[in-house]
């Protein structure tokens, strides 16, 4: 195994973006991620990369449109009211089928909000944010050494699939240090024919773009995009369970919601309750499967976020509202305590939901 | 037969969409030539704006990437900080650069990102149905301002070319204009001049090309290049404003 | 199975961060599962700091505390505000000369160090965190005392090499009191 080293959650992502082969960065300083671009800042002229911190959240989104379509793999990251500007540059780089990744290391909204952690921006990530017909990959890391691989995993499902994947990270998650082993990244490379290069006058030119002025044509456009995103459902879902074998309850949570979550399993469990953790780890594609399974053998569930109940609605839909769910929630900025997870759990025991 | 005249290489063999009188086919046409002049289709990437001009991709025949509303210089230093040995430039309108799309313009001058910028001021949103732009001139009807454009209420025209001509960044600022034959070969010299800047090296050159929106003006093609003529120099004067290479050789 | 959570706070400046992220880099040379989490914000340039540091045999679950086994005090309200919280049984580290006031529960364990005066007496001044930290190593087996050097170089920087004896020498002196 390599070396351990201790690091923080966003230096973490930018240290695996420079292994995942990424030489672009662009953003823009917003707490609780900024360690991120000050990691770019000082590596990437070192190593032949760019670092440029834009005059804006969208300069710095469009400058990513930009370099992907140039067909180099590129990043920029911010937080939350940051990724409401960048919508814009997500709805044209989806529309244009260009591969990018973000991170959004969440805070509280909405607004201005605040600058503690939150995953309050659920919705936004895995519903839309920008306008269109679109989805983006969203993965929701748990430690630090998931922001490191996803990050690697992130930008190749981007290049695989033409499309951005976003790191849906949270304050704590950005800022906590882990111990941290960065193994040999495992880099996927895709053809970009359809890269702006320059035609060299030996091919016809290339045009990325997003404007269909003819109906029939962008509709065909984002049926053929959907069948993609089908692909995309059927084979990228990832998820954890934790003591879900004869589990009669059942935890979902993401990110660092889940390991509040999972030390309250823990103690319910000491308690003699029989209750596991279902960790989604792809927001979207959301893993269906495992919460439609679960359905069939648990009385009940309890969605454990950090906002006013977001991803509950998914839970309610891939389990067909076939058990009750109850929501563990704290939001603003605030974190549910394992004691408060726990009380939630005994309280679904009793049939209280 | 000798052959006198005939379309640009890098302009792609497709009727315009543009309206009849109107001179971005022209612009275009200066575009194309100084791209095959200079040799440089092959490695040619343009950035086409939200406007009239947003079809542009389908008329130059180097690679080309539609950019969001005014943030074609945002997506162009994206592309460029990429692919350094490629030549870039942006083609804009006056609502694109001057008003959505100003902090990218500012920003990317200010950085003398190493690309080129063309800029359209023709004094209103041609595409949308002839709204007031940033660039309508006092007085100027248009269909946000039907009482003509009250400096009062919704304040002054912006001169692009002086503003960033302020900016210690920019390599070169220069305006011209496409009403009549000499400045049509002005532009064109301009135009050129931004461009090879790039290929050598120097940094963010813009030239604004003040231009005619018959339609929307509501004028003849005729009336309205008497108007550039008449109202639209005078308030937006031709020249270079700032050439840093050529003032550095001065002294 | 051995789990420690401990939470360090005091005024930003005291090196409340720093004395919790060498914690963990103790931990991480002795092999252990280890999580440091910072409060972050504008209270980092000179309002209250807080970190969290948990050490532990198994996989870290949450790394946020919220009922520590260790608490480090640097200022009064840092006290005030996590004195309860700190379970039955567990342990307090107080920096006698800023925080005048005792503790009134019986159920834990409360050292009262005077760091700010023994840092200043022997010539480091700024490295009161770490005569706590060399105190806490005595009495809390979370961490061993040896090999202290040794972490302190993964951490700083080679150009600030000087500080290295100096933090070594605070910890002594902790460690000694």
């Amino acid at each position: 195994m390599a070396e351990r080293v201790l690091m923080k959650g966003n230096e973490a992502i930018a240290e695996a973006a420079i292994r995942a082969g990424c030489r672009h960065y662009f953003g823009y300083p917003i707490t609780p991620q900024t360690e991120i671009a000050a990691y770019m800042a000082k590596k990437m002229p070192k190593i032949g990369g760019v670092f440029l911190q834009a005059e804006s959240e969208i300069a710095s989104i469009n400058m990513v449109y930009g370099a992907a379509a140039a067909g180099v793999r590129v990043m920029t990251s911010s937080s939350s009211p940051g990724v409401s500007l960048k919508a814009e540059g997500l709805s044209y780089i989806a529309g244009s089928d260009v591969p990018a990744l973000v991170v959004n290391v969440q805070r509280g909204g909405p607004g201005l909000g605040g600058i503690q952690p939150s995953q309050s921006d659920y919705f936004q990530a895995t519903k839309g944010g920008g306008h269109g017909d679109y989805r983006m990959i969203v993965l929701a890391p748990a430690s630090v050494q998931e922001m490191a691989s996803l990050t690697i995993k992130g930008f190749n499902l981007a290049d695989k699939y033409r499309m951005t994947s976003m790191i849906l990270a949270d304050g704590t998650i950005g800022q906590m240090m882990e111990p941290i082993s960065f193994e040999d990244a495992e880099i996927e490379t895709y053809d970009k024919p359809w890269a702006l290069t320059g035609t060299d006058c030996k091919r016809e030119h290339n045009v990325v773009n997003s404007l269909y002025l003819k109906p029939e044509a962008l509709e065909i456009t984002n049926m053929e995009r959907y069948e993609r995103y089908k692909i995309v459902e059927e084979n990228e879902a990832m998820w954890e369970e934790y003591m879900m074998e004869d589990a009669e309850y059942c935890v979902v949570a993401f990110g660092i919601a889940s390991r509040v979550a999972k030390n309250a399993v823990a103690t319910a469990r000491a308690e003699g309750i029989k209750v596991g953790l279902i960790r989604p780890i792809t927001l979207w594609p959301f893993p269906k499967k495992a919460l439609e399974d679960a359905a069939d053998k648990v009385k009940g569930f309890i969605s454990v976020e950090l906002n006013m109940g977001q991803m509950i609605e998914d839970v309610r839909l891939y389990t067909k509202c076939k058990r009750p769910v109850a929501l563990c929630n704290r939001c603003g900025g605030m974190i549910p305590s394992p004691e408060e997870v726990l009380e939630s759990i005994r309280k679904a025991q009793k049939g209280e939901f | 037969m000798a052959v006198v005249f005939s379309k640009p290489k890098a302009l792609a063999d497709v009727p315009f969409h543009y309206c009849p009188g109107c001179p971005h086919g022209i612009i275009h046409r200066l575009v194309a030539e100084v791209i095959d002049e200079l040799g440089i289709e092959g490695k040619t990437i343009g950035v086409a704006p939200v406007g009239c001009a947003v079809m542009a991709y389908d008329y130059f025949n180097c690679d080309m990437i539609e950019a969001a509303h005014g943030r074609a210089p945002a997506t162009a230093t994206g592309v460029k900080r990429s692919r350094p040995e490629n030549i870039v430039f942006t083609y804009q309108g006056d609502g694109d650069l001057a008003s959505i799309g100003m902090a990218e313009t500012v920003h990317s001058a200010a950085r003398n990102e190493n690309i080129t910028v063309i800029f359209v001021n023709n004094a209103i949103y041609g595409m949308t149905g002839g709204q007031m732009a940033p660039t309508s001139l006092p007085g100027q009807v248009t269909q946000t301002s039907p009482y003509g454009r009250d400096v009062n209420h919704c304040g002054w025209p912006i001169k692009v070319s002086e503003m960033l001509s302020t900016l210690d960044g920019p390599e070169y600022i220069a305006r011209v204009a496409v009403n009549n034959v000499k400045n049509v070969r002005n532009a064109k010299k301009a135009i050129k001049q931004a461009f090879q800047n790039q290929v050598d090296g120097k940094g963010f050159s813009l030239v604004e090309v003040v231009s005619a929106c018959p339609t929307n003006w509501g004028m003849t093609p005729q009336k309205a290049l008497e108007w550039m003529e008449t109202d639209m120099i005078p308030y937006y004067p031709l020249g270079v404003y700032k050439d840093r290479s050529a003032a550095k050789e001065e002294k | 199975m051995k789990t420690t959570q401990i939470l360090i706070a005091g005024f930003g400046g005291q090196g409340v961060l720093f004395a919790g992220k060498f914690l963990a880099y103790k931990g991480l040379t002795a092999d252990k599962q280890v999580s440091w989490l910072p409060s972050y914000g504008p209270e980092m340039r000179g309002g209250t700091a807080n970190c969290s540091i948990v050490i532990s045999d198994q996989p870290v679950g949450s790394p946020i505390i919220t009922t520590p086994d260790v608490l480090v005090a640097m200022n009064l309200p840092s006290l005030l505000k996590f004195v309860d919280s700190v379970v039955p049984g567990g342990q307090i580290f107080i920096d006698s000369t800023l925080i005048g006031e005792k503790v009134e529960r019986t159920d834990v364990t409360v050292h009262y160090i005077p760091a700010t005066q023994i840092a200043k007496d022997a010539g480091f001044s700024t490295l009161a965190n770490m005569v706590l930290m060399g105190k806490l190593m005595k009495e809390c087996d979370a961490v061993t005392f040896e090999g202290n050097k040794d972490t302190l170089k993964a951490f700083i920087p080679a150009k600030k090499e000087n500080l290295i004896d100096l933090n070594c020498q605070a910890l002594q002196a902790g460690y000694d009191f």
